[in-house]
């Protein structure tokens, strides 16, 4: 069995860190590190350790300039000690195998990264953004969701249904054409859609559909699988006692499901 | 060279903001507008040509996706338009998105550090609104909607004239100021008390005549004189010194009617006071009712007193687990809301998460709580001047809550609006804080610190600007066109959240010895409070980092510029504590050092520029002496013939009658508000704000897991009553304390194990030319800290915390508007296992429906006689005796699982919480109303109904367990008045007499319509 070790990159306005950090310990990582950005431009820490990397949630750079968009370019210009540009060394991460999963805001930083949806290229250039939601409120729910068995995610893999909250303002996909709209779907790069709480079907209608996103889309893979960028935060389903109804007796499957799927596509890597 | 870049939406990007702002004006203002379309636009000075094409081209300040950017005006998305207006912010007003767009221009083309002295950015918007609207009403959108021109500006064209001459001349909102090291001094020597009052009154000292003698006389003492001389100070105090004395003497930091020494009477006749055989002196209403029964409880508890550290700190701690302690602290931020309700309500909430951060060796911080006093949303007569309408500065508040609580990652799981008509002279904002700490950091317990002889001052955070000089005392006719906006802050909750991030991680390590915050006074408060641990400070302001120049250095010590904590350094961590902040991308700097000379000794550079002995910094203001005479309200029953007759049925429309109180905006839903703040970050979330089977039911009080990997519970909750007020201060203290409790029991706190932080927003109660009733309402304050005291000790609960606001008066004009003293009594309970707690949903069908506690006819201040437009009705009591006995039965049933669903008693009474908890579970109930226990024993129906008794409670048992139940109320007041039902529809009746019948969906939809925005 591999040795599972998850980082949980913080800094800047991430504030999720803590939980996501705990769910990734009760999915069973080996070790899971919470690290702030600075450690990495320090060198102190280095992706190469790992192999599964978390961008939580939170408020990146306050949201200012538009979810993520500031994180994305501190990425893409900001360079280590040793003067890689830090964006490199993320794509050396994923090339090598990694797991990256993106949470709500770091769904968003991964979009505006262009690391998702991907065009498997190795180029990364933004094909789609996540947008104001149309009710234009930031909105704290709980959202039913259901995973896309076709997709090639291996954090979704065998599951059906969730119910996750979702806590974001700028959630609502935006794709750069129709073409690329339909690209998603013809390769079944769609994960996770929201969907109506009595059909299952993916839904446009709100609150059900919380932002308004095309297909009822929540989340988002690359052709590979291994990466996940979804607006409900998983982590925040660590508990039963999480789940709004659970004072009735409601369960559902507890969102570090989703993690611990991806330890154990890692696990069972030859 | 200043550039404009225009950022707008492609053409196929809904503008949901523009549509936002379309529908908040015909909601808000009742202007019919087609269509509003945003675009912003960033204002770049001190790039050339080249530079600003890159910033374009490399995607800097747009997302390609959504955006197209432009350096010329952009087109109207729609075509046509009527007019065009730009809001932008005025010189030395926080832009926080200007601040983040420098900084990512800034390193996406490599500019050196520092950056050139000429690059900045600042940000606008420009709405173009489209309809037919008059300039009237452009003008109207503009001021009362889009911009606050106290820190706004605003530019307005209409379509010809903007196609004769496109867009609006670039234009920075530099500070511009020349560097300073100016003093003054001010003699008070041989001046007349009227002089003296003047140089008060100018200086906006808020100095009584006392203590502008007082610190005359200091100045006169020989060895004063002497120890001036040598240090090369004037005789006469320097600006710096007055504006040291005033700040850390001011009412807002020295608590000085709750220190003072107050004469109190009963007196029947309130204008000609006789002085009643039953006078009391009080030494200090802090002292008597609020510390003393504290440290009663701590000692009656023994073994078991959790308390670690109340009352010195910037907030109280307790005890959560063996491992981790708990500190609570909750604020007011009132005039600068009343100001500019969002940047008010910001700075608000960002400054109280700062008080549990800089308590004892510092906080992780765990949840927010806000409750909101403002007058009706809904408003309709004329404003009076300077006030804006209720609905603006609730808007304004919750956004602030908003962004300050979900931009820095900290749940806001509880709160209150409250509507009262007098609330609209002055809102009252409450932001509350919970934090934790592991009860040892870095080898130490954590709740103590002391800055120590020759530890290094270290300023952490923000820079020092003209921010919050003299608080919100000034007003805004004193704010000119280029002078920046010092009354109103914004706050910047991602700075803080970075220094916040650096300072867990200094804490850990052990980098400091002391920390505290900058809030109120600035480092003149946070040096000033440090400083008494170890016994004096040497501070140089010439190394203090600015936002620009043009500081003064009084006005550098008094700044109360955000997001800004002071820290004590010992010399050999300075390096590595200044090294961890550069890397994490935080500014630290030392300021100075703390001495053990008794000195409060201010330099700029070399220049001594103030020196006060510390034991008369904060020991010398002259004690208050106050009367207070109480002349009881004249209370009496409601009449019964409008209540439906003796048997409270006549021809009552039960049914409308409940719709209608559900819908009143002190009962209704407040889902609105509540999903636009997260209440589930950080993961720990067990009772949230709205839960049941559509998650859209009302629960009492919030609980949350603080530690993961842990099933301890954390719970919140709090009481306000301030519509007793009004009847009698002391009861509507007591119902506070009650509902606070009641609350936290309702989902499953030990009434063993609680902790209450006490706040008071009173009007002026000293008597005065202003204030002739002054002496009535500092006997409202006396009685409402007796009840404080009394309820505080009869429950067991100590007061750890607290704060007082007692200038909550509006007067322009000729018009006085004072708001009903308030108190609001928050909470913090602890629950053994979350997995115990009971949330006040209806669960299952044949339930049976228990009521605790006994209802009397007490109608005063309720929501019924305020409906019905009534008179009178006696003020809900509380029995402090058989609730404290029934609080901890409950809690026994709860603990023992017998407990499906439980519910406190409030506003609008027993019909109220019936319908919540039907709503909740979406499940009916039939209920009798005859067996429920009442004083005297036969209430009308519609008393019964709609009645505010304190200590009341719902509880849901199964059928099976009925028996256990109700043997552990043996000899309490507890009445089986129904059960749940299927089928959903609240029936009630009265013996053989029905009552009421109602379907459960239209209570939702009368319950949920009126804030449904």
């Amino acid at each position: 069995m591999n040795n599972v070790k998850v980082l949980v990159l913080a800094g800047y306005g991430t504030n999720c860190q803590r939980e996501t950090a705990h769910a990734a310990t009760l999915a069973g990582a080996d070790e899971v590190v919470v690290a702030h950005f600075s450690e990495l431009v320090a060198g102190d820490v280095r992706l190469g350790g790992f192999q599964f990397l978390i961008f939580p949630g939170g408020f990146l750079d306050g949201d200012d300039l538009g979810a993520a968009q500031a994180a994305a370019l501190r990425w893409r210009y900001a360079k280590t000690v040793s003067g890689t540009p830090l964006v490199e060394e993320l794509q050396r991460f994923f090339d090598g195998g990694g797991l990256i999963l993106g949470i709500c805001n770091g769904f968003q930083l991964l979009v505006k990264l262009g690391m998702l949806p991907g065009t498997g290229t190795g180029t990364l250039e933004r094909q789609v953004s996540l947008s104001h939601n149309d009710s234009a409120r930031f909105e704290d729910r709980w959202v039913h969701l259901r995973a896309n068995p076709k997709s090639p995610c291996v954090f979704t893999a065998g599951l059906e249904a969730l119910y996750l909250p979702v806590r974001h303002g700028e959630g609502k996909l935006v794709p750069k054409d129709d073409a690329t709209l339909q690209a998603l779907e013809d390769q079944d790069l769609v994960a996770l859609r929201y969907v109506d709480r009595k059909t299952g079907q993916p839904t446009m209608t709100y609150p059900a559909n919380p932002n308004g996103s095309p297909g009822g889309i929540a989340g988002l893979t690359d052709p590979s699988g291994r990466i996940l960028g979804l607006m409900p935060h998983p982590e925040a389903y660590n508990h039963l006692t999480n789940h709004p109804g659970w004072t009735r007796g409601e369960k559902a499957p507890l969102g570090v499901t989703l993690l611990a799927n991806g330890i154990a596509a890692l696990r069972a890597r030859k | 060279m200043l550039w404009r870049v225009e950022v707008g939406l492609r053409p196929q990007v809904t503008d949901t903001l523009g549509n936002r702002v379309s529908s908040k004006i015909s909601q808000e203002l009742g202007i019919a507008v087609d269509r509003v379309d945003a675009i912003k636009v960033f204002t770049v000075a001190g790039l050339d040509e080249a530079q600003i094409r890159l910033v374009l081209e490399r995607h800097v300040l747009h997302d390609p996706i959504l955006h197209q950017a432009s350096l010329q005006p952009l087109p109207a998305p729609a075509g046509e338009f009527a007019w065009v207006l730009e809001v932008s912010f005025r010189p030395g007003v926080t832009d926080n998105e200007g601040r983040t767009a420098a900084q990512t221009v800034a390193m996406v083309l490599g500019l050196p550090t520092p950056w050139p002295r000429d690059f900045a950015v600042y940000t606008s918007t420009r709405y173009l609104l489209s309809g037919d609207i008059d300039e009237t009403a452009a003008r109207h959108i503009a001021k009362d909607l889009l911009a606050n021109e106290l820190i706004q500006r605003i530019d307005l064209k209409n379509s010809s004239q903007w196609k004769t001459e496109p867009g609006f001349p670039a234009r920075t909102a530099q500070v511009v100021g020349r560097p300073s090291d100016t003093t003054q001094t001010i003699n008070l020597s041989g001046l007349s008390h009227a002089e003296l009052m003047e140089i008060s009154r100018k200086g906006v000292l808020a100095l009584s005549l006392e203590e502008m003698l007082a610190i005359r006389d200091y100045y006169e003492r020989p060895e004063i004189i002497t120890a001036r001389m040598a240090q090369g100070l004037p005789e006469a105090p320097t600006d710096v010194e007055l504006e040291a004395l005033a700040q850390t003497w001011s009412e807002h930091c020295k608590h000085k009617i709750f220190n003072a020494q107050i004469t109190y009477r009963i007196s029947s006749q309130a204008d000609s006071p006789v002085p009643s055989p039953s006078a009391l002196d009080i030494n200090s209403l802090y002292k008597t009712f609020i510390q003393r029964p504290t440290a009663q409880i701590r000692q009656r508890m023994g073994a078991d007193d959790f308390c670690l550290s109340v009352f010195k700190d910037n907030a109280g701690v307790i005890r959560f687990d063996q491992g981790h302690n708990i500190c609570v602290k909750v604020e007011t931020h009132n005039s600068p809301s009343a100001l500019d309700p969002y940047g008010g309500a910001l700075t608000g909430i960002v400054g109280v998460n700062r008080d549990p951060m800089g308590t004892g060796m510092g906080a992780e911080l765990l949840c927010n709580t806000d409750v909101f006093c403002l007058g009706s949303p809904f408003h309709d007569q004329p404003l009076p001047p300077r006030l804006l309408h209720p609905r603006r500065v609730l808007e304004g508040v919750r956004e602030g809550v908003e962004h300050g609580g979900n931009k820095s990652g900290i749940p806001t799981v509880n709160g209150s609006l409250v509507f009262h008509d007098r609330f609209l002279g002055k809102p009252l904002i409450f932001c509350g804080t919970v934090g934790i700490m592991p009860a040892r950091v870095a080898g130490r317990p954590s709740h103590v610190k002391q800055a120590r002889p020759g530890d290094i001052i270290v300023m952490v955070g923000g820079r020092i600007g003209k921010d919050g000089i003299h608080g919100a005392t000034f007003s805004s006719e004193e704010l000119h066109a280029d002078s920046p906006a010092t009354a109103v802050q914004i706050g910047d909750p991602i700075t803080q959240r970075k220094m916040y991030d650096f300072l867990m991680t200094a804490r850990d390590r052990g980098l400091y010895q002391a920390i505290t915050d900058n809030g109120a006074g600035g480092l003149s408060s946070s040096v000033g409070e440090m400083a008494q641990d170890s016994g004096g400070c040497d501070l140089d302001l010439s190394l203090a980092p600015l936002k620009y120049d043009g500081l003064n250095p009084w006005e550098i010590l008094l700044s109360e510029a955000q997001e800004r904590m002071t820290a004590a350094v010992a010399p050999e961590n300075l390096n590595a504590f200044l090294a961890l902040a550069r890397r994490m991308d935080v500014e630290a700097t030392a300021l100075g050092t703390f001495t053990d000379t008794g000195l409060f000794h201010i330099r700029f550079g070399e220049r001594v520029v103030g020196s006060l002995d510390m034991d008369f910094l904060h020991h010398g203001t002259p004690q208050m002496h106050l009367e207070a005479v109480w002349s009881p309200p004249a209370q009496k029953e409601v009449a019964v013939e409008a209540l439906g007759g003796p048997d409270g049925i006549g021809n009552m429309d039960q049914d409308n009658l409940l719709e209608r109180i559900l819908g009143r905006l002190n009962v209704c839903s407040k889902e609105y508000v509540i999903r636009q703040y997260d209440h589930e970050v950080q993961g720990g979330s067990v009772i949230k704000p709205l839960m049941g089977v559509l998650a859209d039911g009302p629960t009492d009080a919030a609980v949350i897991r603080p530690l993961l990997d842990a099933h301890r519970g954390l719970v919140i909750s709090h009481g306000i009553c301030p519509k007793f007020s009004d009847l009698d201060t002391y009861w509507m203290t007591a119902n506070a304390v009650d509902e606070a409790v009641r609350n936290a029991v309702a989902v499953g706190a030990d009434p063993a194990r609680m902790a209450g932080v006490d706040n008071f927003c009173w009007c002026d109660p000293v008597q005065s030319e202003k204030t002739p009733d002054g002496r009535y309402k500092l006997a409202q304050l006396v009685r409402s800290n007796q009840a404080l005291a009394h309820y505080c000790l009869a429950y067991g609960v100590p007061c750890i915390s607290g704060k007082d606001s007692m200038k909550n008066d509006y007067s322009v004009a000729g018009i006085k508007i004072s708001v009903p003293p308030t108190v609001l009594f928050s909470l913090v309970g602890v629950v053994e296992d979350v997995r115990d707690c009971v949330s006040s949903d209806f669960k299952q069908p044949e339930d049976l429906v228990y009521l605790l506690g006994t209802t009397r006819s007490e109608l005063g201040g309720s929501e019924l006689v305020d409906e019905l437009g009534l008179s009178g009705g006696l003020v809900p009591q509380v029995d402090a005796l058989a609730n404290h006995q029934r609080y901890h039965a409950l809690h026994a049933a709860i603990r023992s699982g017998l407990v499906r669903a439980a519910h406190d008693l409030s506003d609008g009474g027993l019909a109220t919480a019936l319908a919540e908890m039907a709503i909740g579970g979406r499940l009916g109930a039939r209920i009798d109303l005859a067996h429920i226990p009442s004083i005297p024993k036969k209430l009308p129906v519609t008393t019964l109904l709609y009645s505010e008794s304190a200590g009341r409670l719902l509880v849901c048992v199964a059928p099976d367990q009925a028996g256990e139940f109700e043997a552990l109320f043996a000899g309490q007041a507890l009445s089986r008045i129904g059960h749940v039902q299927q089928e959903p529809t609240l029936l009630i009746k009265n013996a053989d007499v029905p009552i009421l019948s109602a379907p459960v969906e239209r209570l939702a939809t009368a319950w949920q319509a009126t804030m449904n925005w």
